[in-house]
């Protein structure tokens, strides 16, 4: 008995507890990205590259319109206004011709738009990170840490705007329209549903929820142009893995995946926990291309 | 097919190599260097092409190929003493052909955007690995090492030139180009394409589809690492930043460039994107990206062909 009992007292239990709490949060702001993006695709047959920029984007405009006006909350809510509408107008200008066409062209062409808006950030803001200042500085004690409220405050903002976007989905009117897109795209327009505003609402609502994560979680990290990029490719990991075009799934993915990063890097540097996160991706398309969330087809 | 177009095209093409072989006589330093940059991009272009134009599947994964080769090269030049050129050569591409065969075993079960980001996220794993890796691979600074000779072991051993290593490229080149147009030619190219119009007819008919598809990724593994290769002789260093995953990007947007499909297409393809770099950073610095990532978008909007699409079947015959 005596390995097992070793065994037991080598975990690292509180560090374990630490993890969890910091994988919870990392994986809500991942799924407010993700769900943006999963929608995208599932509706749209869009595999959108530029998703990353426009969360950095969003972190950006949080920058501008709090050195603007010193308001976090307006700074957030702006933030995500202009991402929308910026979001709009590219949904309108380069994806609207391409629909009808093989969904490979819109990664290339979503690709194009990605090093067009992260150079364009790197031109205008420069190389330096810029910081935003969290709206208020509490803390709690975690056993010899002294963790931040913010943080906490990051998980339930994320769920509470996931949530109304769900509530959005189940009873507004263009909520049921893109339900009704997303099930049968020639009949929802045979019964009069403008699917071509559908979906430019759809990237909107998208690209404005990824400025909203990039805001919250502009405090966490520095904001600079290249933070897209990681994002992007979480974002695509947990797509795949929740299913794509599959909100909840996308949510149970993110979580996932955030806890088993945050494991991994009690181990091994977050540089390489990320292969964890690659490896789960594998795995799931080998064996259950469909997505580990949904249930099995039939 | 007709005896005369066939004319044309040798005609056309001993035109063109003759003219690329008497460029760096004739052009400036800087210049002959950026052409034999042109032809080495060109090739890792040309090797995606196999995949994107012939088979019909989207690899943003050449970058890990393409990388690999760089370091099987490097390992090459810094273990061995004295430095050799062909076993760098060799040492590039038993690398990238290593990768390139674990990478088709898991990513060739898959379709479409799936296989795009397969081969997106196998690279990514390189880089990673590459990147932390610092004790072997020298981490975020890469490695540095002296360019070999040029030579045949036990004949003659000359230093390169600008000159006779722009001919050296523009040979391993034209030879990949040779033998990438007969492979296409080839029954197994044929059955390639039948996979791209109709795979499920194509495995109906009783061809082991799976397995042409590994071999399709194997080769265009091959010679992207052969690329990688050159790449490293020329710069005399390998570094992370060419298994990352923009570079995957680059290639995908040069074969889209210059026309899919088409072989010489894509190394047209680097052309237009490096002159286009080189142009706009001049107005715009290192922010040229700009102004061509909006000219390819426009590109694949309203020239889903690209430059050279409309001579695909000529091409091709």
């Amino acid at each position: 008995m005596t390995p097992v009992l070793e065994f037991l007292q080598a975990i690292p239990y509180d560090q374990i507890l630490i993890q969890t709490v910091n994988g919870i949060v990392t994986g809500m702001i991942l799924a407010l990205i993700a769900s943006g993006l999963t929608l995208i695709f599932g509706i749209m047959d869009v595999v959108n590259f530029a998703h990353g920029e426009l969360f950095m984007f969003g972190a950006y405009m949080g920058v501008v319109v709090l050195a603007a006006t010193g308001s976090f909350w307006l700074a957030l809510l702006l933030a995500t206004l202009i991402v929308a509408l910026i979001g709009a107008a590219l949904q309108i200008t380069t994806l609207r011709p391409l629909i009808g066409r093989d969904p490979l062209t819109t990664i290339l062409a979503t690709f194009g738009i990605s090093l067009v808006m992260q150079n364009y950030a790197l031109w205008q803001f420069g190389p330096v990170a810029r910081k935003i200042q969290e709206p208020f500085t509490g803390q709690f004690t975690l056993f010899y840490l002294e963790y931040p409220w913010y943080r906490v405050l990051i998980a339930g903002l994320s769920a509470a705007i996931i949530g109304a976007f769900w509530l959005f989905l189940k009873y507004g009117t263009y909520g049921i329209w893109i339900r009704a897109t997303t099930q049968d795209r020639v009949m929802a327009e045979a019964m009069g549903i403008p699917v071509s505003w559908v979906y430019t609402t759809v990237f909107a609502i998208g690209a404005g929820m990824a400025a909203a994560s990039g805001v919250l979680f502009g405090p966490l990290v520095g904001v600079n142009h290249a933070m897209g990029l990681d994002w992007v490719l979480k974002a695509f990991i947990v797509v795949v893995v929740g299913g794509m075009g599959n909100l909840g799934g996308s949510i149970a993915a993110s979580i996932f995946i955030s806890l088993l990063e945050a494991y991994a890097s009690i181990w091994v540097s977050p540089a390489q926990a990320v292969i964890v996160s690659f490896v789960v991706l594998i795995l799931t398309l080998l064996f259950r291309p469909t997505g580990l969330f949904v249930p099995t087809p039939k | 097919m007709n005896k005369r177009s066939t004319t044309i095209y040798w005609t056309g093409f001993s035109v063109i190599l003759a003219l690329l072989i008497v460029a760096p006589l004739v052009l400036s330093e800087f210049w002959s260097r950026f052409l034999t940059e042109i032809l080495i991009w060109g090739l890792l272009a040309m090797s995606s092409d196999i995949l994107i134009g012939y088979t019909g599947m989207v690899s943003f994964g050449h970058s890990a190929f393409f990388g690999l080769g760089m370091y099987g090269a490097a390992a090459a030049l810094l273990m061995v003493r004295p430095p050799n050129l062909w076993l760098a050569i060799v040492y590039g591409l038993i690398g990238s052909a290593g990768i390139a065969l674990f990478v088709a075993y898991f990513s060739t079960r898959l379709r479409d955007i799936y296989f795009a980001i397969t081969t997106l996220i196998f690279s990514q794993i390189f880089y990673v690995i590459i990147f932390t890796w610092t004790d072997v691979t020298g981490g975020e600074n890469g490695l540095t090492f002296s360019r070999p000779a040029l030579g045949i072991p036990g004949l003659f051993s000359v230093p390169f030139s600008s000159e006779t290593l722009h001919w050296f490229v523009l040979a391993v080149v034209t030879a990949s180009y040779l033998i990438l147009r007969r492979i296409t030619q080839s029954p197994f190219g044929m059955v390639l394409q039948s996979i791209r119009e109709n795979e499920g007819r194509t495995r109906a008919i009783g061809y082991a589809v799976e397995r042409y598809k590994i071999v399709a990724v194997m080769l265009s593994g091959l010679f992207a690492g052969l690329a990688g290769v050159l790449y490293a002789i020329q710069n005399r260093f390998a570094a992370p930043d060419f298994v990352y995953f923009l570079v995957s990007g680059e290639t995908v947007i040069f074969n889209v460039m210059g026309g899919i499909g088409t072989l010489v297409g894509p190394i047209v393809g680097a052309a237009f994107f490096l002159l286009l770099r080189e142009t706009f950073s001049r107005f715009f610095t290192e922010f040229y990206l700009i102004p061509v990532g909006v000219i390819f978008i426009a590109m694949v909007i309203f020239m889903p062909q690209g430059l050279l699409g409309f001579m695909r079947r000529w091409l091709n015959q």
